[in-house]
């Protein structure tokens, strides 16, 4: 099976702003997968050309191994669900059903209909009138019925209050075990996804800060304390992420392929949140770049 | 698909790896006698539409009760429980469950409350098991 996501230095530049800049991932299929950063990173952006919206402006990319909308075939095999869940306020919850049997091939009437009744949607409602989370259920259950092989999210629960969060993400995850479905999610929160995220890249003013399989990343990653010392004088193979020095102590977050040995210090794993935020903080430093980091390596 | 006979739940603040706690939890029902043997597992489906996790990670904690000789997959049907923990294994952990209670009763003498029995209990034993891995290698 083909990568459900390649990119090659793809870039995307409004006038003067680069909007994504030099990213290069590869992301091996059957992953549900976390794309994090903060406000106006780029994950938008990066979303939107990968389901076709948006051209980009430098680079290559390909979806499910293709150019992204190359054609109708291609485009039914990615739903895309945009920000705020966006429903048609005018028309009912059947409308919505009936325009998306209309509108594509592959529609599963049955499980659609499964779903609304499951999801207790008065059928003659106006999606005008549903709470967020129900208006984020039906956007759900029209892309989901579309029987894509890529599902793409963008900040799909950001506007959610905690209970319609738990419900979106139980019925998403039901549907990707039901139809072994992809997934890319956003979201600047990593909370929010790493129950269900096994894949994670972390986007940051423009560039990918970090990707791979989230397992992989925690284990590679630690964090080492120990009395005041220069980076160099930590085990070799380490690359340090960030260094913090008081008078008498030193702490560096590392990666590296091997288990820390033992020492005159104490190293422990990150959890997901440290993780992300130690990149992100990393990024936002005006002395650092960002692109010093390998990333969205292939296994 | 028969009646659901265990539910799993997560502590994202435990630290341990959510699979791992889902096979805690398995043989946790075992040893309580809430499953025995040929009682099939919540299908994957049935426990991400519950909890809200990744797919893979249910996968990943059933294969590794096979690894345990303590399921069994059935290609499209389920998991299953091959071998039961019940009554027997606790009534055979009695002698261990007595040590356990002598310690407790230290600790409460040397002052250190429930939570403190806790974290002490709770530390130790990942870092054992830590170790135990490490030896494993």
């Amino acid at each position: 099976m083909s990568a459900i996501l390649h990119a090659q230095a793809l870039g995307k530049r409004y006038g003067r702003r680069q909007a994504l800049a030099e990213c290069t991932l590869q992301i091996p299929p059957g992953h549900v997968v976390g794309l994090v950063g903060p406000n106006g990173a780029g994950k938008t952006t990066l979303l939107k050309i990968a389901c076709g919206m948006l051209a980009p402006t430098a680079g290559e990319i390909e979806v499910l191994g293709e150019q992204p909308a190359a054609d109708p075939a291609q485009l039914a095999r990615v739903g895309y669900v945009a920000q705020d869940t966006p429903t048609y306020p005018g028309l009912s919850v059947a409308d919505h059903l009936k325009l998306g049997a209309k509108m594509n091939p592959r529609w599963d009437a049955k499980l659609a209909q499964a779903r609304i009744e499951q999801l207790d949607l008065y059928p003659k409602q106006k999606a005008g009138k549903l709470s967020g989370g129900q208006r984020a259920q039906l956007a759900l259950t029209v892309a989901v019925a579309k029987r894509p092989e890529l599902l793409i999210l963008d900040e799909p629960v950001a506007s959610l209050d905690p209970l319609a969060r738990r419900s979106f993400l139980r019925h998403l995850m039901e549907s990707v075990a039901e139809n072994n479905t992809s997934v890319i999610l956003s979201s600047h929160l990593v909370s929010d996804l790493e129950r269900v995220c096994d894949y994670l890249i972390v986007l940051v003013s423009s560039r990918v800060q970090l990707a791979g399989e989230t397992e992989d990343l925690l284990a590679q990653h630690h964090r080492i304390v120990c009395t005041r010392r220069k980076e160099t004088d930590l085990p070799s193979g380490l690359e340090v992420i960030r260094a913090e020095q008081t008078d008498r102590q030193s702490t560096f977050i590392v990666r590296g392929e091997s288990e820390i040995p033992a020492g005159d210090w104490s190293a422990e794993h990150l959890d997901l949140e440290d993780l992300v935020l130690t990149y992100m903080e990393r990024a936002a430093d005006p002395g650092h770049r960002g692109t010093t980091h390998p990333t969205g390596d292939a296994r | 698909m028969g009646v659901r006979l265990i539910e799993f739940h997560l502590d994202a603040r435990s630290g341990i790896a959510p699979y791992l706690q889902i096979v805690g939890q398995v043989r946790q029902a075992l040893l309580l006698g809430l499953l025995s043997e040929g009682d099939q597992l919540p299908t994957v489906k049935q426990v991400v539409a519950k909890v809200a996790i990744n797919p893979n990670t249910v996968s990943k904690a059933y294969r590794e009760l096979e690894h345990q000789g303590l399921a069994t997959a059935k290609p499209g049907v389920g998991t299953f429980v091959t071998r039961s923990l019940g009554q027997a294994s606790l009534a055979e952990h009695a002698p261990l469950q007595g040590e356990l209670r002598a310690w407790l009763a230290k600790a409460r003498a040397a002052g250190l409350t429930e939570p403190g029995i806790e974290a002490l209990f709770s530390t130790t034993f990942r870092e054992s098991a830590e170790a135990e891995k490490e030896a494993e290698k």
